[in-house]
């Protein structure tokens, strides 16, 4: 199947990556490119196939509840585009 | 001293034939000449002065009598390793400017080991492509021929390691990331088990799949890099708890008897005739050492790439949600509100190849969408691991070739992303199912380039690999032979 306009504009939206006007037309044709060769999968019959998640279909390893990190704010947040009083600043979200 | 291999260096270094200050020293050098056009290394200049600090702290460990057989030995690690105040741009804009406030595990392993870090290894942007061009830093040339392509993702790790501008270095393989760029760079790569090396500190790409791996000269250096990567580490939550092993015992395997698979899918239409004849005389060498061949199928791998570009895209898009410009990486300079903010900083932070990525992945975890293809593609993994598990009922390991073709000119498949991702169909089957696998030269193409001969496994069979591998070297050159480009 392929992606309409208004679906890359929708995508765009949830996956948070602006795109120009100029730029809609070869993401259009590229992401149609993709799906044109992902869309060979779905003809295949899997029923009764188990989905797998995990290459050697381990479960996640818990840890025990306990404290093992460090206090590491000011190193970490030396890397931040922008902090204040160990705050990492973003524009004003609720007025 | 630049053509000896890990073990020979190790050897001259215990013998204190030379120091690793001047070992460190001449890779630099050799890097200051060569880089500019090869673009292997990153900002090279950026990382020298920690080089030379580790090389002589290994010296003092050497001289305090506390060597180990990687202690002095310069090591390039591709960009995707966080390494503690040094820049990890992972080849993209968005952590242009990035410095790491802590180590990966990998990296960790390797000082503790008393290794050098020489350097830090272009690749593609955020792992994602398979010819190197995809770097925001630009590409990376192939040593066998400069308009071509080295492969990719590891794509500087493999031409630094090709072009003796390092012994060795490190890669990540999340569909054929390692082996793809050593086949056409005519080098040594390993994906090892899913599990078995910790991801702790390697920029995440697709999480059910990425694994690190060696890229070196040879089998035998391959098998000492990861006796030192391989190991449990609780902070990879997929990290898997197991006796450790040494991979150098394996090297002395006996080929008589073994039984390789061939599968047919991996020689039909589509292979280079040049591929094809270098991997079928290296087939024929293990049938005169007493190996036994037995042609099989695995009857999905046609569905490999298609299963890979959904999940792989589904996980990155996950995973590279974090680039938002709020916490590290690229903030866009201007915005309106918090959501124009994080658009305008992916906009401008990915390259269009991420992009693209993360909007299939974005459709194909869309609600409406997700059986079809997400679970879909889970359901054709499960597939193609059990026409492995079928496989390997018959045989102890599985040949072909790593890719079609040997290495394309620069530009030659950057119009249309599918044909550059059908090239990755001898590569993704292995990840999907979790097993390790190699690559290794076998021979030239008649233009001179480089073919890579594929070996894979059960799970945690690296020491298998490795001594076929082995004792195909101990018989051949292909793996010594220097590019014409990048002379000693």
């Amino acid at each position: 199947m392929s992606l309409s306009d208004d679906q890359v504009r929708r995508l765009a939206r949830l996956a948070r990556i602006a795109v120009r006007p100029d730029e809609s037309a070869p993401v259009l044709d590229r992401l149609n490119r993709m799906l044109g060769l992902i869309d060979e999968m779905r003809r295949v019959d899997t029923s009764g196939i188990e989905p797998m998640a995990h290459p050697l279909d381990a479960v996640q390893r818990l840890r025990g509840d306990a404290v093992t990190e460090t206090d590491q704010r000011e190193l970490y947040q030396s890397v931040a585009p922008a902090v204040e009083g160990g705050l990492y600043l973003v524009p004003k979200v609720i007025e | 001293m630049l053509d000896l291999s890990v073990t020979e260096l190790s050897a001259a270094l215990a013998a204190k034939k030379v120091s690793s200050v001047e070992l460190t020293g001449t890779f630099l050098e050799r890097i200051d000449r060569l880089n500019g056009e090869l673009q292997a290394f990153l900002f090279p200049e950026s990382t020298r002065e920690f080089a030379l600090g580790q090389a002589r702290r290994a010296d003092e460990r050497r001289a305090r009598g506390e060597a180990g057989p990687l202690t002095g030995i310069p090591v390039a690690f591709k960009d995707i390793y966080c390494t503690k105040g040094l820049r990890t741009t992972c080849g993209s804009r968005m952590l242009e400017h990035y410095t790491s406030p802590y180590d990966a595990h990998v990296v960790e392993q390797f000082q503790r080991a008393g290794g050098v870090l020489l350097g830090k290894c272009n690749m593609d942007e955020f792992a994602m492509g398979s010819s190197n061009e995809n770097s925001y830093f630009g590409p990376v040339r192939n040593p066998w021929d400069r308009r071509r392509v080295p492969g990719g993702s590891s794509g500087g790790s493999a031409a630094a390691v090709a072009a003796r501008l390092a012994p060795a270095a490190t890669g990540t393989d999340t569909g054929g990331s390692v082996r793809q760029p050593a086949a056409f760079s005519g080098v040594c790569g390993l994906r090892p088990t899913y599990g078995l090396v910790s991801r702790y500190g390697l920029v995440a790409f697709a999480s059910s799949l990425d694994q690190a791996g060696p890229i070196a000269r040879s089998a035998a250096d391959l098998a000492a890099l990861l006796n030192v990567m391989a190991g449990f580490d609780p902070r990879d939550s997929t990290s898997l708890e197991r006796p450790k092993e040494d991979y150098l015992k394996g090297l002395s395997l006996e080929l008589k008897g073994l039984r390789i698979g061939l599968p047919r899918e991996y020689f039909g239409e589509g292979i280079e005739p040049g591929v094809r004849q270098a991997v079928e005389a290296a087939i024929a060498w293990f049938k005169s050492q007493g190996a036994r061949t037995v042609e099989l199928d695995l009857p999905h791998t046609a569905l490999a790439v298609p299963a890979y570009y959904v999940i792989a895209p589904a996980e990155a898009s996950s995973n590279l949600s974090r680039f938002d410009g709020a916490r590290y990486g690229h903030r866009a300079k201007e915005y309106s509100d918090l959501l124009d903010m994080y658009c305008r900083t992916r906009a401008e932070g990915f390259g269009n190849e991420v992009k693209q990525r993360i909007l299939v992945g974005t459709y194909v975890l869309s609600h409406g969408y997700y059986d079809a293809y997400y679970l879909q593609a889970q359901k054709i993994r499960r597939l193609i691991a059990l026409d492995f598990e079928n496989a390997f009922n018959q045989v102890d390991l599985i040949c072909g070739p790593t890719a079609p073709t040997t290495a394309y000119e620069l530009g030659a498949k950057t119009s249309d992303p599918v044909q550059m991702y059908l090239g990755d169909i001898f590569t993704v089957p292995a990840p999907l199912a979790g097993l390790p696998a190699l690559s290794i030269p076998c021979g030239f193409d008649a233009a001179g380039l480089p073919v890579g001969l594929q070996l894979m496994g059960r799970h945690f069979s690296e020491g298998l690999l490795l001594g076929a591998a082995h004792r195909y070297q101990q018989a051949t050159d292909w793996h010594r032979r220097v590019p014409k480009e990048t002379p000693l």
